[in-house]
C-alpha cells in the first residue's frame, strides 16, 4: 500500500533527558505572547489596541503584505501590552488570561461539505493558517499559490523530540478529519509519511509513505526531497501533525482552543515529560521547579533548531517542544575536557572522538559550547555525511555566503530551509554558523526571485 | 590576564597571540547563540593534530634512514648494515632533521602569526601541517637558509595572499618544494644532495668517496635506465640485465622499508601506510584520494611495461608505488582536502589522474624523477575543474527533473 523511503546519511544525536510517557496539565499561564518574530520575514499590522479584551480565535493582527493571512489569540483575556524594539518593531503581544477561556466560534459544516474556498477562508479566519508553511523559502503558506502537494510528517527524529503517536493517541479522529480537510484543499494530494507499524499508517484519504532511517528522515523537508522534490516555481506546503489534529476539532466543536502538548526534556530537566498548554505559555510557567542547574540554556524547540529563551520568555508558535540543557561558557583544559583530551564524553560524528566505539544505549550530556574557534570551510565530504539529499550542501552554503543567486538557484535553495542544515551546522569542523547563511541566502531569493 | 588582550587593553595588537596561546592551553568558552544549539567536539586543531600524528612514523624512520645515510657516507659504504648502530644513528639523524623541522615550523609560524596580527585573527591551525611536510620532503642536505626561503615564499605567496588557511589554491609543502626545486635546482636534485655530508666530502676530498653514489632509486632510474643504451660507456641492450642490477640496490623489500636515500620523510612506504591507517581511520584522509591516486599510479605504470622499450620503462609496475615519494604524495599531499577535489566522485577522479600524471612525469620526463609533486600541484589547480563538472552534474539532474514535471 505504501512506498518505503530509507534515510541512511544522517546523525541521531543521543541526548540524556528524553521525556517520559506521561502529560500533565499546566494551568494557563497568566500571561500568554503572540510574537510576530516567530514567523520569518512577516511584517505585522495590529487590529486591536492595548487593554481590548480578546476570546481565543480573535485577530490580533495580519500580515501587512497579505491581510488574508490572520494572526490570532491563543488565550482569552485582555491585551496587557504590546511590546516594540527601538525602532518601533513589534516584539511581542502580551495577553492577559482570564479564567473562563472562551473561544471564539467558527461556522463549520462539514468537511464533504465544504468547498475548496470555504475551506481556505475557514482556515485562515480562525488563525490556523500561519501553521501551514511553504517551501521555497520556509516561510507562511501564500494562500493564493496552487501547492503541488501538502506534506505532513507523523513523527519528528531530532533529539528529545516529542512522539506524535503518544500525544494524539486520544485524537486520532480529529487527525483523520483534519486530514479530510486538507485533502479538500489539495485536490488529493495529501502526503503523510510515518514510521513502519505507526498508528498513522492506517490514516485514510492521504498517500502514505513509510520512511525508516536516522535523524533528518522525520524532517519534511527530507521527505519532500525523496517524496516530490519541489522545482523552481512550484510549491509544496507542509503541516504539523498536532496542528492537523487542530483542524480537526475544528470541524468538530467550532473552535479552536488554542493548546497543544508539548514535550519537555533535556538533561537539566528535573523530570523530563509532557505538558498540556497554552500555545505562547511563559517558559517559567511550564519549567516552574523542574530545572536542576542554574547556568542553563532554555530553548524553545529542539536543540538542533530551537530558539533560545531567557526565562522570561515564551514557547515559539512552531515549536511542540522544550530542550533545557547546560550552557558551555567555560574554558576547558585541553588535555582534560578540551580539544585535545580523550572525549569520552563528547558527541562527534567524526571519527576523532571515540563516540563510534561506545554502545548505541549511551546517552550524552551536551552543553552549549562550540568546541571550538569559527575558521573558513577546511574539511570536505563531512556535511554530505549527514544530509540526505541530492544537494551539495558545502557549495549550496558557499553560494548563499557569497550571495551567488544562480548559483543558489541551481544548486537547490528552493527545496531547503534552514533546519534541513541543522545537523551539518552541528558537524561542521570549522563551526561555521550554516542555518544562518542559508537563511540569508534564502531572504535574497525572497527579495529577488520571487 | 585577559582584560590586556581585550579590544581597548594595553596590549591589544598582540591579541592574536595571546589568543593562540590561551585557545591552545583551553578550548574557549564560547557559546552557540543561533541555530544548533550544541556543536560536535571536533575541531581544527583536533584535526591538524592528527595529521601531525599520522606524519610521526614518517619522521621517526626518516630521521634514523638520515642518520644512516649520513654514516653510510661518513664510512664511504653504500652497503652499511642498515640495522647496526641504531641508537647512534637516531641520534646524528636528529642533529640533521630537527633543525629543518625547527627552521620550517619557526618562519611558517612567525609568517603567520604577522598575517594574524594586521588582520586580527589568531593562527589558524593549517601550517601546523604543512610545517610537519615541509621538512619531510626535504632532502637531507638542504641548507637551512633555502628551507626557511622556501617556507616563507610558500606561507606568503601560496596561502597568505589568497585569504589564509581554508583558502590556498595550491597545496602549501608542495610550493615551498616546487620553490626549491626550480629556485636552487643544484641542491634539489641529482645525486649529491640525499645524503647528508656527501657534497661537502665530496668537494674537499673527492677520493675518500670514490665510486660511492648518492643517488635515490629515481636518480638512477631517470640518468641511467631512461636512455636506451649507455651505462659506463657500455651497451646493454637487455632491460632485463638492468631492472635485476636495479632490484639488487634498491630492492622492493628495502624500497617499501624505505631503507634507501631520498627526502627526509618520503623514503618509507611503510611508515606512510601507517599514516594513511591513522588518517582513514579517523576520517581525516580520503580513501577515496589515497586509492585512486595508487590505482592510477599502477595502472599507468602496467601501461609502460606494456609500451615498454627502455629498462625505465619496463620497471614492473608495482615498483612505482614504493620508490620516490609516490606514497607519501598520495596520502599526505592529495589528501589536503583544501587544495583537493571537494566532491565524492571529485575525489576518485582527482586521485586518478594524480597518480596517473605522477607516473607518467617520472618516466616519460627524465629532466623531473620526481613527476609526485609536480603531479599533485597539477591536479591542484585542475580539482576546481573537476569539481565544476560534477557540479554541473549535479545542476543538469535538478534541471532534468524540471522539464520532466
Amino acid at each position: 500500500m505504501s512506498n518505503t523511503i530509507s534515510i541512511r546519511k544522517g546523525l541521531n544525536i543521543r541526548l540524556v533527558g528524553e521525556s517520559a510517557k506521561e502529560i500533565k496539565d499546566i494551568p494557563v499561564s497568566h500571561t500568554v505572547c503572540l510574537s510576530p518574530l516567530d514567523f520569518h520575514g512577516l511584517i505585522p499590522k495590529l487590529v486591536i489596541k492595548e487593554g481590548e479584551s480578546v476570546q481565543v480565535g480573535d485577530v490580533i493582527f495580519h500580515d501587512k503584505k497579505n491581510e488574508r493571512i490572520k494572526f490570532v489569540s491563543p488565550t482569552s483575556g485582555k491585551i496587557k501590552q504590546i511590546v516594540r524594539a527601538e525602532k518601533r518593531k513589534i516584539v511581542q503581544i502580551l495577553i492577559e488570561s482570564d479564567s473562563k477561556q472562551t473561544c471564539k466560534k467558527f461556522d463549520v459544516k462539514k468537511v464533504a461539505d465544504t468547498s475548496k474556498e470555504e475551506m481556505l477562508d475557514l482556515l485562515l479566519n480562525s488563525g490556523i493558517w500561519p501553521s501551514i508553511k511553504q517551501r521555497p523559502l520556509d516561510v507562511v503558506a501564500d494562500p493564493s499559490n496552487e501547492p503541488k502537494g501538502i506534506f505532513i510528517s507523523s513523527f519528528d527524529s531530532s533529539p528529545l523530540a516529542p512522539d506524535y503517536s503518544f500525544i494524539l493517541k486520544e485524537k486520532m479522529d480529529q487527525v483523520q478529519i483534519g486530514l479530510n480537510a486538507l485533502n479538500q484543499l489539495a485536490n488529493g494530494k495529501v502526503y503523510l509519511s510515518s514510521r513502519k507499524n505507526s498508528d498513522f499508517t492506517k490514516m485514510q484519504n492521504v498517500i502514505h509513505h513509510n520512511v525508516d532511517g536516522i535523524h533528518p528522515a522525520g524532517n519534511i523537508g527530507t521527505q519532500i526531497h525523496h517524496i516530490d522534490p519541489v522545482n523552481k516555481g512550484e510549491f509544496a506546503w507542509s503541516i504539523n501533525i498536532q496542528d492537523v489534529a487542530a483542524i480537526g476539532q475544528l470541524f468538530e466543536t467550532g473552535s479552536v482552543d488554542g493548546k497543544k502538548c508539548i514535550a519537555v526534556g533535556g538533561s537539566e530537566i528535573k523530570n523530563p515529560a509532557y505538558f498540556n498548554i497554552h500555545c505562547g505559555s511563559s517558559m517559567s510557567d511550564i519549567l516552574k521547579g523542574n530545572i536542576v542547574g542554574d547556568n542553563v540554556r532554555y530553548i524553545s524547540g529542539n536543540v538542533l533548531t530551537g530558539d533560545q529563551k531567557n526565562t522570561d520568555g515564551y514557547i515559539g508558535f512552531y515549536h511542540n517542544q522544550i530542550t533545557v540543557i547546560p550552557e558551555g561558557n567555560e574554558y576547558k583544559f585541553f588535555l582534560t575536557k578540551g580539544w585535545l583530551g580523550l572525549g569520552f564524553d563528547k558527541f562527534s560524528n567524526s571519527r576523532l572522538f571515540p563516540t563510534f566505539l561506545l554502545p548505541k544505549s549511551k546517552h550524552f550530556t551536551l552543553d552549549t559550547n562550540t568546541n571550538g574557534e569559527e575558521r573558513a570551510f577546511v574539511v570536505t565530504g563531512e556535511l554530505e555525511k549527514v544530509f540526505p539529499f541530492d544537494i551539495l550542501p558545502m557549495h549550496l552554503t558557499k553560494a548563499a555566503i557569497t550571495e551567488d543567486i544562480d548559483g543558489m538557484e541551481n544548486l537547490g535553495i528552493y527545496e531547503v530551509a534552514p533546519e534541513d542544515f541543522a545537523l551539518c551546522e552541528y558537524v561542521c569542523t570549522t563551526k561555521i554558523n550554516i542555518q544562518e547563511k542559508i537563511r540569508h541566502g534564502l531572504d535574497l531569493i525572497a527579495s529577488e526571485c520571487m | 590576564m585577559e582584560p590586556h588582550f581585550i579590544k581597548g587593553g594595553k596590549y591589544e595588537k598582540w591579541n592574536p597571540l595571546f589568543e593562540t596561546m590561551a585557545t591552545f592551553a583551553f578550548t574557549p568558552k564560547l557559546v552557540t547563540n543561533k541555530g544548533s544549539h550544541i556543536r560536535d567536539g571536533v575541531d581544527l586543531k583536533r584535526t591538524m593534530m592528527t595529521v601531525i600524528l599520522a606524519l610521526i612514523p614518517c619522521l621517526i624512520f626518516g630521521i634514523y634512514n638520515t642518520g644512516h645515510w649520513e654514516m653510510a657516507v661518513s664510512e664511504a659504504n653504500r652497503n652499511l648494515p642498515y640495522f647496526d648502530a641504531m641508537g647512534a644513528k637516531f641520534l646524528t639523524g636528529l642533529g640533521i632533521v630537527m633543525p629543518v623541522v625547527i627552521v620550517s615550523y619557526g618562519v611558517g609560524l612567525g609568517i603567520e602569526f604577522l598575517f594574524g596580527m594586521i588582520r586580527g585573527h589568531s593562527l589558524h591551525e593549517g601550517f601546523l601541517v604543512s610545517g610537519m611536510l615541509i621538512p619531510l620532503t626535504m632532502p637531507a642536505d638542504v641548507p637551512l637558509w633555502m628551507v626557511g626561503l622556501a617556507t616563507a615564499f610558500a606561507v606568503i605567496i601560496g596561502k597568505e595572499i589568497f585569504g589564509g588557511t581554508g583558502m590556498n589554491v595550491v597545496n602549501i609543502a608542495l610550493t615551498a618544494r616546487a620553490f626549491l626545486f626550480f629556485a636552487y635546482p643544484t641542491s634539489m636534485s641529482g645525486d649529491k644532495v640525499w645524503m647528508s655530508g656527501l657534497g661537502d666530502k665530496m668537494a674537499a676530498n673527492p677520493e675518500s668517496v670514490d665510486g660511492f653514489s648518492g643517488a635515490t632509486a629515481l636518480g638512477d632510474l631517470a640518468t641511467n635506465m631512461s636512455d636506451k643504451a649507455l651505462v659506463a660507456g657500455q651497451h646493454v641492450e637487455n632491460s632485463h640485465e638492468y631492472i635485476t642490477t636495479f632490484s639488487q640496490h634498491y630492492g622492493p623489500f628495502e624500497s617499501f622499508m624505505g631503507m634507501i636515500p631520498g627526502s627526509i620523510g618520503e623514503t618509507s612506504t611503510m611508515a606512510c601506510l601507517l599514516g594513511a591507517l591513522v588518517l582513514v581511520l579517523t576520517g581525516v584522509g580520503s580513501l577515496r584520494i589515497i586509492l585512486s591516486f595508487f590505482a592510477g599510479g599502477f595502472i599507468m605504470g602496467l601501461l609502460l611495461n606494456a609500451i615498454g622499450g627502455n629498462p625505465y620503462l619496463d620497471l614492473p609496475a608495482y615498483y612505482h608505488l614504493i620508490i620516490g615519494g609516490f606514497a607519501f604524495g598520495a596520502i599526505f599531499m592529495a589528501t589536503d582536502p583544501v587544495t583537493a577535489s571537494q566532491t565524492a566522485n571529485g575525489k576518485i577522479i582527482y586521485g586518478f589522474l594524480g597518480g596517473f600524471l605522477a607516473i607518467m612525469i617520472r618516466v616519460l620526463n627524465p629532466a623531473y624523477p620526481e613527476g609526485v609533486f609536480l603531479a599533485i600541484l597539477f591536479m591542484n589547480i585542475m580539482a576546481p575543474i573537476i569539481d565544476h563538472y560534477i557540479v554541473q552534474g549535479n545542476i543538469n539532474r535538478r534541471l532534468k527533473r524540471l522539464k520532466t514535471t
